[in-house]
């Protein structure tokens, strides 16, 4: 267990922001952070990041709470993330290095190496109000990165990337992941999370309210939705287990969304379409993360 | 080269062969010696707060040029006065009594013409063309002193005003004088004698001394230390101002560039505000510094050259008149050698070094209020209503320093150079006329103790309101921030 918080509190003067939020990351893998704007994603990852300290619970990394050199582990990249206009990109990018406590050598190196890598050494002396939205968002991942630490967190990471540049992130964050590091992702782009994470937590009016392997969440959630392919130009079965969504013909085919009835299980489902109409092929519809958040917060 | 880590040893810190020396350094931060690295953050950020301000070309220009914008801007009015001479206008007398209209004597600038009665509405129709006004006498002005006007089209120069009213003044005393004579009943001989006192009046030049607390006595110029006084008061005004302002413009320019969450994710809030105080402070004693050297070498450059002591002295009657300070007026009646003299004679060292004081403890106290008004609101449209009344405290302390100069030791100068808000530009006047040492050290005990407490309770207030958005707080909202963990 690499990081977990432990019944988290924290209270703003007009609203609880956290209530109670206990959430467990394991080490090597993508944790997702889900849930609505304002709903205290990133009051907990400040708290993670000992930028805010909580009114009370705990942050624990490795089975201890949280101390003040861990900051040194994590690198965050903050969805409201600027850079000083008027500093060139290099000098910024070592300053923000060595306030990560990398020395100056060791800044240099990692900053060639990472320059390199995005083909972005030709900016190195330019100026950073020269350089675009996306540009600017390179260096920041890069400053974020920095300083090999086993903690990442990444808030709205893709928001100002064109789809190019959203790729090479997301690539950089699974190669991240293979080598060990934890990474905690907020976002709001829901394939991403199915793309990348492993596990998440949704907090909805400061609390978590679903939270879980994404793979196990996605087979809960079941809608009860299924898609037959039939032969035949027809369909007008009808019986209570089921409602038809749609019908569709495709080719020499018909589709078919119906959703079963309750108390009713997939296969008897099955068996009933099967005895009346030849089935090319069937299967269960599994919710979007982007179903399962509208479902669950609304 | 390969980011593998291993995930056995992740939790345990072990360096990699690439980056021996940072994970040395991490497991150092996890040992005793944390003040270190806390230390170097700290000079991280002032460094970065020093540098990129004074590489800026703007300030190396301002500094370099400040000195001889000053002395320029001082001269200037000057010189423009003399070109304004080239016009030769024209007023026209018209003399009832016939006794006065011969007296005025034409300048460089004024031109009288005497005019009789008739011509009147003549002359009335030119004024504002050929004519620049009409000086009309209508009676004797021994008997009615208000019997004199003067028509003008324009505003009319106190310059001409003074030379009219110098010459009837003159006349007028004559006029009194043989009136008394006449009369028979006064010795001619005393008149004659008064006369003579009045044609030569006696000047009077007051040495000014100073009684030491060890009985010593020391010359003191009144005169001078007004004037240095006023200079550093309005340097140190213009420098709380100036940089306080600057640390807001930080504030704000981190807020709205959005750095400030990637900054306090490995700096703490209290950190970046120190550095960042600490960094323009250091910018504006640089200034100071460059400032002192500059004025120093000026001086020392003047000295060598010796100045025609005319020069000096229509020099300070000009600015007398200019700046309506009339201990400058009265310096041109000094020796240039006692002018000198005198600049020697004050304590610079002093004056210095409390300088340097009062502005660390001025600036502080100001840039951290500057900072929590700055860190609460969004944009700087926003800071208005927080710091307009700051500035009038600022305006306040000014006006309490410009009045002090009169009387340094009264009741306003002493209570407005202890109240911390006033103190620093209010100080600043007095010190040159020198005061007893516990007013100095009472004062600065007390400025240094409430920056203490007022940038504590700004740092609390900074934390939280650099990582809000939105809505601009109430004050009341704020000071509930101080109390958020």
């Amino acid at each position: 267990m690499y990081l977990e918080t432990k019944d988290v509190v924290k209270q703003y003067a007009h609203h609880l922001a956290l209530n109670k939020v206990s959430i467990t990351v394991p080490k090597g893998s993508v944790f997702g952070l889900l849930g609505p704007n304002g709903a205290g994603k990133t009051t907990l990852i400040r708290i993670i990041t000992r930028i805010t300290a909580p009114d009370s619970g705990e942050v624990i990394i490795e089975g201890r709470p949280s101390r003040a050199e861990d900051v040194y582990r994590i690198g965050y990249l903050p969805e409201e993330r600027g850079l000083y206009k008027k500093m060139r990109v290099g000098e910024q990018a070592m300053y923000l290095a060595q306030l990560r406590g990398m020395t100056k050598q060791d800044a240099h190196r990692e900053l060639m190496r990472w320059f390199r890598r995005f083909d972005i050494m030709s900016w190195y002396n330019r100026k950073v109000e020269e350089l675009s939205k996306g540009m600017q968002q390179k260096v920041q991942f890069i400053s974020t990165v920095i300083h090999n630490p086993d903690l990442l967190i990444f808030d709205e990471p893709f928001s100002g990337f064109d789809p190019v540049n959203a790729d090479i992130v997301k690539n950089e964050m699974l190669r991240l992941k293979e080598e060990g590091k934890t990474i905690i992702l907020s976002t709001h782009n829901m394939e991403s999370v199915e793309a990348l994470c492993d596990n998440i937590a949704l907090i909805h009016k400061s609390e978590v309210v679903l939270q879980g392997r994404v793979f196990d969440i996605r087979k809960d959630h079941r809608p009860g939705i299924f898609r037959f392919r039939l032969y035949g130009n027809g369909f007008d079965l009808d019986h209570p287990s089921f409602t038809l969504l749609s019908k569709e013909p495709y080719h020499e085919f018909i589709d078919l969304r119906i959703r079963k009835a309750e108390g009713v299980s997939g296969n008897e489902l099955a068996r009933l379409i099967f005895d009346h109409y030849e089935v090319v092929s069937y299967d269960e519809e599994l919710p979007t993360m982007h179903d399962v958040f509208i479902r669950t917060v609304t | 080269m390969t980011r593998s880590c291993p995930p056995c040893t992740m939790f345990l810190s072990v360096p990699s062969p690439e980056n021996r020396t940072y994970g040395s350094k991490i497991l150092l931060s996890f040992n005793p010696h944390q003040s270190q690295t806390y230390m170097n953050k700290l000079s991280l950020v002032i460094q970065r707060e020093y540098i990129t301000r004074v590489r800026k070309r703007s300030f190396i220009i301002l500094t370099l040029l400040m000195p001889l914008l000053m002395v320029g801007l001082s001269f200037l009015p000057l010189w423009l006065s003399t070109l304004n001479d080239g016009e030769v206008k024209q007023i026209a007398v018209i003399d009832q009594t016939g006794i006065y209209a011969p007296l005025l004597q034409s300048t460089d600038s004024y031109r009288f013409e005497i005019v009789g009665e008739k011509q009147q509405p003549d002359a009335a129709a030119k004024v504002g063309k050929e004519l620049f006004a009409i000086l009309q006498i209508t009676g004797d002005l021994s008997e009615n002193p208000n019997a004199v006007s003067l028509t003008s089209e324009k505003q009319s120069p106190q310059e001409l005003q003074s030379l009219i009213r110098q010459t009837l003044r003159e006349k007028v005393t004559q006029q009194r004088l043989d009136q008394l004579s006449q009369g028979g009943n006064v010795d001619e001989e005393a008149i004659a004698q008064v006369r003579e006192i009045l044609d030569n009046r006696p000047s009077v030049t007051i040495q000014t001394l100073r009684m030491g607390g060890d009985g010593s006595v020391s010359e003191s110029s009144t005169e001078l230390s007004t004037i240095i006084g006023m200079v550093f008061t309005i340097l140190i005004y213009m420098f709380i101002l100036m940089y306080g302002n600057m640390v807001m413009q930080a504030v704000l320019e981190e807020k709205k560039s959005r750095i400030v969450e990637v900054m306090v994710s490995s700096v703490k809030p209290v950190n970046l505000l120190i550095g960042k105080i600490v960094g323009i402070g250091l910018v504006g004693i640089t200034q100071l510094a460059i400032w002192t050297l500059l004025a120093g070498g000026l001086f020392s450059l003047l000295s060598l050259f010796v100045v025609a002591p005319e020069q000096v002295a229509s020099m300070s009657e000009g600015m007398g008149g200019m700046a309506d300070l009339n201990a400058m007026g009265n310096m041109g009646g000094m020796e240039l050698n006692g002018i000198m003299g005198s600049i020697l004679s004050i304590n610079w060292l002093e004056i210095l070094l409390f300088f340097l004081l009062f502005f660390i403890g001025g600036y502080v106290l100001y840039a951290s209020i500057f900072a929590m008004f700055a860190s609460a609101v969004d944009s700087e449209e926003d800071t208005g209503q927080f710091l307009t009344p700051v500035t009038l405290l600022i305006m306040f302390a000014f006006f309490a320093g410009f009045y002090s100069v009169n009387n340094p030791d009264g009741p306003l100068a002493f209570w407005a150079s202890m109240i911390p808000f006033s103190s620093p530009i209010v100080m600043m006047v007095r010190i040159p006329f020198g005061i007893p040492l516990w007013e100095k050290i009472l004062s600065i005990v007390l400025l240094y103790g409430t920056f203490i407490l007022i940038s504590v309770f700004a740092a609390k207030i900074y934390r939280v309101g650099i990582l809000m958005y939105g809505k601009k707080p109430s004050l009341k909202e704020m000071f509930k921030w101080v109390r958020y963990k």
